[in-house]
């Protein structure tokens, strides 16, 4: 059943990451063809573009869930792979709760980042 | 392990390179592993390098210096070829699972049509737009350089 429910959730995070990644890739490598998204001369990451980005609440939002959604898909895919080795039960149970952690600190990474920089203080532009 | 190896559609390790006597559908399969692994490793890094933006501007634009080396934008442009390849090919997979675009069910009557027939108008599709989008992201990345 819990299998049923990671798996689950790892076409639900595949949806989700095809969207806001679709959104990602729009800005940073086609925007040079759209020109919509990036103000600031000079493409999607000159540092007035990037704060631009950084400090708006809707680009906030999604990329801190584009992150949780692509660490799941990602670190879902990886353990599917690797549980093809064959190893034992409770190897696969410590390699799970080791992907898990990997996962939920890289998240906390990225999430601490996303958020400290929309209240940072130093001059932006 | 043993009893695995009764099912004549287990190719374990083997599988993940090598696709049997399945079709094309079955190295895209590897295609789709490989291109996810390799997006993930991106990714992980990904995480670090933009996160580099909360030490300030002077910092910031030093890496995007370090960033324009052709090692980089030869990564650059490699990911996303892979990102192009996984997330249709990833739609497609979902397609098939929830049976979409692969025809109607139909009684088995001799000749019967295999699964992998009716599903390679839909591979052939995806593979296009594939294509398309690789050739759009790669003349952003390669002439607009972005």
């Amino acid at each position: 059943m819990k299998e049923t429910g990671y798996w689950t959730w790892f076409i639900i995070s595949g949806l989700i990451t095809f969207f806001i990644l679709g959104l990602h890739m729009l800005i940073v490598h086609l925007d040079g063809m759209l020109g919509i998204f990036s103000h600031a001369d000079g493409g999607a990451v000159v540092w007035e573009n990037v704060i631009q980005r950084s400090r708006s609440q809707f680009f906030s939002i999604a990329y801190i869930i584009l992150l949780g959604a692509a660490l799941y898909h990602g670190f879902y895919g990886l353990r599917t792979i690797l549980l093809e080795l064959g190893i034992g039960k409770q190897a696969q149970q410590r390699l799970t709760k080791f992907l898990w952690l990997t996962g939920i600190l890289l998240f906390l990474v990225g999430t601490y980042v996303s958020l400290a920089v929309r209240t940072m203080e130093a001059p932006i532009l | 392990m043993k009893d695995k190896r009764s099912y004549d559609n287990h190719l374990g390790i083997v599988g993940w390179l090598g696709g049997g006597r399945w079709g094309i559908e079955r190295y895209l399969y590897t295609l789709h592993r490989v291109t996810g692994v390799g997006i993930l490793l991106f990714f992980i890094i990904h995480i670090f390098e933009s996160s580099l933006r909360i030490l300030g501007r002077e910092t910031w634009d030093a890496v995007m210096e370090v960033m324009t080396n052709p090692i980089f934008k030869a990564g650059e442009i490699l990911v996303f070829a892979a990102f192009a390849f996984h997330a249709l090919n990833g739609i497609r997979l979902i397609f098939i699972e929830l049976g979409l675009a692969v025809g109607k069910a139909e009684d088995p009557i001799y000749p019967y049509r295999s699964s992998i027939n009716t599903q390679r108008s839909l591979m052939i599709v995806t593979m296009i737009l594939s294509a398309l989008l690789m050739i759009a992201g790669g003349y952003d990345l390669i002439f607009l350089g972005h």
